[in-house]
């Protein structure tokens, strides 16, 4: 065993999830060390809720192995439940319920102690932001609010392992921005960190990210890796006029590997921009287009996972 | 088992019967309303039967016979009738159920032999009514005669042994009526316990499903046996408040005597209780919508205690299978352990059997119902 291997709290070997015929998690593997943050980024139905519900112990793997803090998850989930915290997808707290009695209810059933309910209960409170409306029922509580007090309610038992499925969907930017500040200071702390997401920014927060989608695992690593790694090679914005016609001419240019539409502009990805860059601009304009500028620009993460994504499509296609 | 992890589900479990208006009727409104529903709906059809009178003769004998029909609590009268074809329009359209018919010479026979003969017209489209009148028609009739007998007596001066007065008390003895309603408010006890009790737990697990708290709820280390505990002790209680509304409205309201003592209506009540709930909840795990939930649970209770307990239908007039199935209906003890205490105060002795009947069956139920939960999304 190596020595990544030992720190690793989560280690997910060869998963496998089947609904049916429909394989939702297919061959998953990856580890995360402690108080590391992963990101679980792709589109909605990828199979990272699955994923995560595994490795809760909510539902059983298929087919591979997990293990969470060292125990396996379908030989021992309850030995698991004890070590970690959840945030589902949904807000499930009680909306009938107010702010401090939602998080004495989950002290108790995770065990906290009478002597350190206080102390929790108080940090967990603060966490959130919510000192002074202890008494609020959460029901009355706007999204960013909600979401922090879930956050606090997952964590009132100090658990080593973090398990946040889309923890800041349907939250507005400032709070994002602060609910991942939490984050940060949570794995500073030693807690490891599963999150995931659909949003693409947030991804740039995470220590390591996995692109998931259709049930596949297709990159890891950290995000400037998937970055440079992925798409082999330098990235061309093309603004001007009328662009979505031009993908058809622009693919066949000598030296272009990949073009997509990113709003109203085309990313192009070239082997050399130095090179290519006046050479495309001179074609579309001799095609007839007009206004067109272009220019050399780092990737972002949703150029990678377009690129990586396709280019995975591609793969199965040509097995197929 | 962590009695600490019980007490956080109780304490929230509470909170939100208390916050949920919904719940509170059904908990505390529902069982008073079932009591005077089923309660009235049984006495009223034993009382106030409508009656119209035809006295071909119009005497005072005669008359005095109609009276005493007017002034029974269990007929009312409608009217005297002028010929058959209004007797027969007055039972067509249902303005009376029985029509009682004096000949014109009913004073005559009475006299000279000392037998006159009335008619009764009955309605039998509902023949427990029809019988009944029957029943309590004769029973007028028969206060009537032992009056008359006991006038002719007095006027010839002879002595009491000529009569028969075994036959006399026979006929009173039929006509009390509170045995009816005596008999059945146990068994109405036993019918709002079981749909109040199923109805609470059934929506306990729904909810949460329904309410996507479910998914976070089982992500905890709770235990089923843990969760169940924690979900139906507030039940419980709030079950055990319906059961004192329903013997104070028995004993205070409907003038049930109750016999028995109360540690054992509390026991066997915990017992039957028990059974309801652990159904109700199996119920809500397995169906995940409250509005299903508590249909099913409306059905599995409500039915078998109504059809199959002996509450309405005596168990041993049923066919055999039948009886057969009464046996794996929890209503059926607790309707006789109810009856028991109520009515002839019977020692826990007596009631032994149903007892240890309805402790298995709640055994079972808990066993089962702590089972059916599983923590997972599978």
């Amino acid at each position: 065993m190596t020595a990544n291997a030992v720190a690793a709290q989560i280690v997910v070997d060869a998963l496998v999830k089947r609904f049916g015929d429909f394989v939702a998690v297919n061959g998953v593997s990856f580890e995360v060390a402690r108080g590391e943050v992963m990101g679980f980024i792709g589109p909605n139905g990828a199979g990272k809720s699955t994923l995560i519900r595994i490795l809760c112990g909510l539902l059983r793997p298929s087919a591979g192995r997990a293990l969470v803090a060292g125990i396996d998850v379908a030989q021992d989930p309850e030995g698991v439940r004890r070590r970690i915290g959840y945030m589902s997808q949904k807000f499930s707290l009680y909306n009938d319920m107010s702010v401090v009695e939602n998080l004495r209810f989950f002290g108790g059933v995770y065990g906290v102690s009478r002597v350190d309910m206080p102390d929790r209960l108080r940090f967990a409170v603060d966490m959130a932001g919510l000192t002074g409306r202890e008494d609020a029922l959460v029901a009355t509580l706007a999204g960013g609010w909600k979401q922090r007090l879930a956050l606090g309610a997952a964590i009132l038992h100090r658990p080593a392992i973090l398990f946040l499925d889309e923890p800041t969907s349907g939250v507005d930017p400032s709070s994002r921005r602060r609910f991942w500040e939490l984050i940060h200071a949570l794995a500073q702390d030693g807690v490891s960190v599963l999150v995931s997401t659909h949003y693409m920014d947030e991804a740039e927060y995470c220590d390591r990210i996995a692109l998931v989608n259709h049930g596949r695992l297709i990159a890891l690593g950290t995000p400037l890796e998937l970055k440079q790694r992925s798409l082999g090679g330098e990235l061309l914005a093309i603004e001007g006029e009328r662009l979505g016609d031009a993908m058809a001419s622009l693919q066949s240019a000598p030296g272009v590997r990949d073009v997509a539409m990113f709003g109203s502009a085309l990313h192009v990805l070239v082997d050399e921009a130095a090179l290519r860059l006046p050479e495309l601009e001179q074609r579309l304009t001799a095609a007839g287009w007009t206004n067109v500028r272009a220019r050399r620009i780092d990737p972002s993460l949703e150029d990678s996972f377009v690129h990586l994504v396709s280019s995975s499509a591609a793969q199965a296609g040509a097995a197929a | 088992m962590r009695w600490r992890r019980v007490k956080a589900i109780l304490v929230k479990e509470s909170l939100q019967i208390v916050r949920d208006p919904r719940s509170l009727v059904i908990a505390l409104l529902i069982p008073l309303l079932q009591m005077f529903l089923l309660g009235y709906g049984i006495s009223l059809d034993v009382k106030q039967i409508p009656l119209c009178a035809y006295d071909r003769e119009g005497s005072q004998a005669s008359q005095e016979l109609v009276q005493r029909f007017a002034a029974s609590p269990y007929f009312s009268l409608q009217g005297q009738a002028a010929n058959y074809a209004e007797v027969g329009r007055n039972l067509d359209n249902g303005r009376c159920r029985l029509a009682i018919v004096i000949p014109a010479d009913f004073s005559r026979t009475l006299n000279d032999a000392g037998q006159g003969v009335v008619q009764a017209l009955l309605d039998a489209t509902d023949t427990n009514t029809a019988s009944l009148a029957a029943g309590y028609a004769s029973a007028v009739v028969a206060g009537y005669s032992s009056a008359v007998q006991l006038k002719s007596i007095e006027r010839h001066g002879g002595s009491v042994q000529t009569l028969t007065p075994v036959e006399v008390r026979a006929r009173v003895w039929f006509n009390e009526d509170l045995v009816s309603r005596n008999f059945i408010i146990p068994g109405v006890v036993a019918l709002v316990m079981a749909i109040v009790g199923a109805q609470l737990s059934s929506l306990t697990i729904a909810r949460e499903w329904e309410r996507g708290t479910m998914e976070l709820l089982i992500s905890t280390p709770v235990k089923p046996m843990e969760l169940m505990l924690g979900k139906l002790l507030p039940y419980f209680i709030v079950g055990m408040i319906d059961a004192c509304i329903c013997l104070a409205l028995a004993v205070f309201w409907f003038q049930v005597p109750f016999r028995g003592t109360l540690p054992a209506m509390a026991f066997t009540t915990g017992l039957f209780l028990t059974v309801v709930l652990c159904i109700g909840y199996y119920v809500s795990v397995s169906i995940r919508s409250q509005v299903g939930a508590s249909q099913v649970a409306l059905l599995l209770t409500m039915l078998p205690t109504t059809l199959l307990s002996g509450f309405s239908f005596p168990i041993d007039q049923m066919p055999p299978a039948v009886q057969t199935v009464t046996y794996v209906v929890s209503g059926r003890y607790y309707v006789t352990i109810l009856k028991g205490l109520f009515l002839k105060g019977a020692p826990w002795t007596e009631l032994l059997l149903p007892i240890l009947c309805l402790t298995l069956y709640a055994l079972v139920m808990i066993l089962l119902a702590a089972r059916a939960f599983r923590k997972t999304l599978d």
